[in-house]
């Protein structure tokens, strides 16, 4: 066993996901804490070596069934490289292939995991991580016992890693297990998201909605300040799945990530997810009946008062 | 085609969370408890894959969740052909903060699912208290199946399923997976089926939620549970009050400020 941090590497047509810098910005500070160095698993795409500069070492396995995202591809070609390298830490994203892979990992390599989590830290040789959970209303500090372990990291709540580490990273090749080659699943497509729509991400000013806006005739109300204010209305998960509005204006994890210089919240409780794809707006004012929504953890300002009285007198104030 | 629906009961977030008093957990006391969301978005794509095709569709619950035959009677109600709820998890391991570790939850629903097989276990992709990980591909790694999971779409034929798995920006990969598989579905490809009040009183007549002991597995070593809290950042927001109309002058002076409301 070995005292270093080992990153999965997340790629997209070619390029690193902004969110694996965020893996090895934390995996640098664990790894310098326990005396051990930086790596990161690179699957299907060593090409993409040059890309992971802050890491030490890069450990790549290449085989066609790696190219895109399998499930059980990767599970198969990190189980290998865990036991090959032997880190003290695998640190995975908690958005879709961390929230695949994770737990499997866990049961399969034998260490405890920690998912949501938002702080990770060394505390006199044992690892201790703060998990949000319940939609970021507790935090749960939480110590992995024993040799090794795993955690899914909340996206944006890490700082980027960008600095090279000297020279670059040692590049290893980790040759693939044969079980690559007898998968029960195949990959049939890649389906790329709808455009048309106009693009939230470019938006000076967004009027955003969730759940509790109860129902799509409720949207009218927001719709109309959106309007007054010639901004485009967005929202959370929850209102497009409803179908209630296309899937091009959901802000968060798997929606788009937006920085507009004012977001504005209107019954939305402010989930770890959501969160994700809004904090790094300039201003954000939110609106929720509940004093302990965790959107009021980020916003700058905010108030208490029903959507329901609130929005109306804003339409009547913006119109003059 | 058999398909396996595991629920799990979470507290409602609607409502505030109080803190236990040794700060290890929460008071569950007097809390209202749901079926996590993506539990019930899973319920519902699998009702779709019975009306599409034919499917006996079982919820299945663990006794010790609160509220657990609610939500079962419920899945009933909306179209399941058969509700289950399992007992032992109290055998199996120390409580988390909210309930059963999902270790836990994992081994007892493996051990019903060696015993009564299923074609497809489809699950949440996650429920809002998941310490220690998401079930879906704890179970599958613990029965040796692949899995997929935040799945936004099944379609099954030819002793295979068809599912999206969803990613960042409205992308997605279409997989063919075999069965049996287990699935973590983040939304159904309708919003879940709403089951009338007097039907669930019918489910609840008729009596058809089964119990069953399974043997409890060891879980592996969990988490260690120093200490909950709430987060220190509620505070940091400035909040703003006075009636709606005040409020709103605040709003749009702050915008006024940004150039984002001319005059
Ligand atoms: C893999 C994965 C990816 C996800 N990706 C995303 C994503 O990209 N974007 C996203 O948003 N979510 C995402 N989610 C879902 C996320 O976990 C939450 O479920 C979601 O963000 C909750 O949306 P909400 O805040 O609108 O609803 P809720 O959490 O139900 O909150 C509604 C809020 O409205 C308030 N409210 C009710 N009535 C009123 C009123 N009259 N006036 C004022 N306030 C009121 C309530 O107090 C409550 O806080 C994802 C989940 C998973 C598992
Ligand atoms: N919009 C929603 N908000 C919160 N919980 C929901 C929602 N939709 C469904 N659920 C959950 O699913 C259960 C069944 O709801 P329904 O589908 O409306 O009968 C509810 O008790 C909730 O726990």
């Amino acid at each position: 066993m070995s005292v270093n941090v080992m990153v999965l590497a997340e790629h997209t047509d070619g390029q690193v996901s902004d969110g694996t810098y965020e893996l090895i910005g934390q995996a640098r500070a664990l790894a310098a804490a326990l005396g051990g160095v930086t790596e990161v698993a690179l699957l299907g795409r060593a090409d993409l070596a040059g890309q992971l500069g802050p890491a030490d070492v890069v450990v790549c396995v290449e085989h066609p069934a790696l190219e895109e995202y399998v499930p059980e591809a990767y599970e198969r070609a990190l189980l290998e490289v865990l036991a090959q390298r032997s880190p003290r830490l695998l640190l995975l994203s908690n958005a879709t292939i961390g929230l695949d892979l994770g737990a499997a990992l866990s049961v399969h390599w034998d260490a405890p995991l920690a998912a949501y989590v938002s702080a990770l830290e060394i505390d006199g040789g044992a690892v201790v991580a703060t998990a949000q959970i319940l939609g970021g209303k507790v935090l749960a500090e939480v110590e992995l016992p024993g040799r090794r372990g795993i955690a899914t990291l909340l996206g944006g709540a890490f700082g980027a890693d960008l600095g090279a580490a000297g020279a670059g990273p040692e590049v290893v090749h980790v040759a693939p297990p044969a079980g690559l080659g007898a998968l029960r699943m195949s990959l049939r497509s890649v389906v790329g998201p709808d455009g048309g729509d106009i693009d939230i991400s470019a938006a000076d000013l967004l009027v955003s909605v969730g759940r509790g806006i109860e129902s799509q005739e409720n949207l009218e109300t927001v719709q109309e300040l959106a309007d007054a204010l010639g901004a485009p209305l967005s929202a959370s998960r929850p209102v497009v799945d409803a179908g209630w509005l296309p899937k091009s204006r959901q802000v968060g994890q798997s929606g788009l990530k937006v920085k507009p210089r004012v977001y504005l919240a209107f019954g939305i409780s402010g989930a770890p997810e959501h969160l994700e794809g809004m904090r790094r707006s300039e201003m954000i004012i939110a609106c929720n009946t509940d004093p302990g929504a965790p959107i009021f953890g980020v916003a700058h300002y905010g108030t208490t008062l029903d959507l329901f009285d609130l929005v109306p007198e804003l339409v009547d104030k913006v119109r003059g | 085609m058999r398909i396996v629906v595991p629920i799990k009961a979470v507290p409602d977030l609607v409502e505030e969370i109080d803190l236990a008093a040794d700060e290890t957990g929460i008071d569950r006391e007097y809390l209202t408890f749901v079926i996590s969301e993506w539990d019930a978005q899973a319920l519902e794509e699998a009702l779709l894959l019975k009306d599409a095709g034919g499917a006996e569709v079982v919820a299945v619950g663990l006794a010790d969740d609160p509220d657990i035959d609610q939500l079962l009677y419920t899945a009933l109600a909306k179209g399941a052909d058969a509700a289950v709820k399992l007992t032992g998890a109290g055998a199996a391991g120390p409580s988390g903060p909210s309930g059963t570790r999902t270790a836990d939850r994992a081994a007892l629903l493996a051990a019903y699912l060696d015993a009564q097989p299923a074609d497809l276990v489809i699950t949440g992709v996650q429920a809002a208290d998941d310490l220690d990980g998401q079930l879906p591909s704890r179970l599958a790694a613990l029965l040796d199946l692949p899995h997929v999971s935040v799945v936004i779409g099944v379609e099954v034929g030819g002793g295979s399923a068809t599912v999206r798995q969803e990613f960042a920006g409205g992308r997605s990969h279409e997989l063919q997976v075999q069965m049996p598989a287990v699935i973590g579905v983040q939304s159904a490809r309708q919003a879940p089926r709403y089951a009338p009040i007097t039907r669930i009183r019918q489910a609840m007549n008729a009596g058809g939620l089964s119990e069953l002991a399974v043997p409890a597995r060891a879980a592996g070593d969990g988490l260690v549970v120093r200490r909950v809290h709430r987060p220190e950042a509620s505070g940091k927001a400035e909040m703003m009050t006075g009636s709606a109309g005040e409020v709103a002058g605040q709003i749009v002076g702050l915008l006024r400020a940004r150039g984002l409301v001319k005059g």
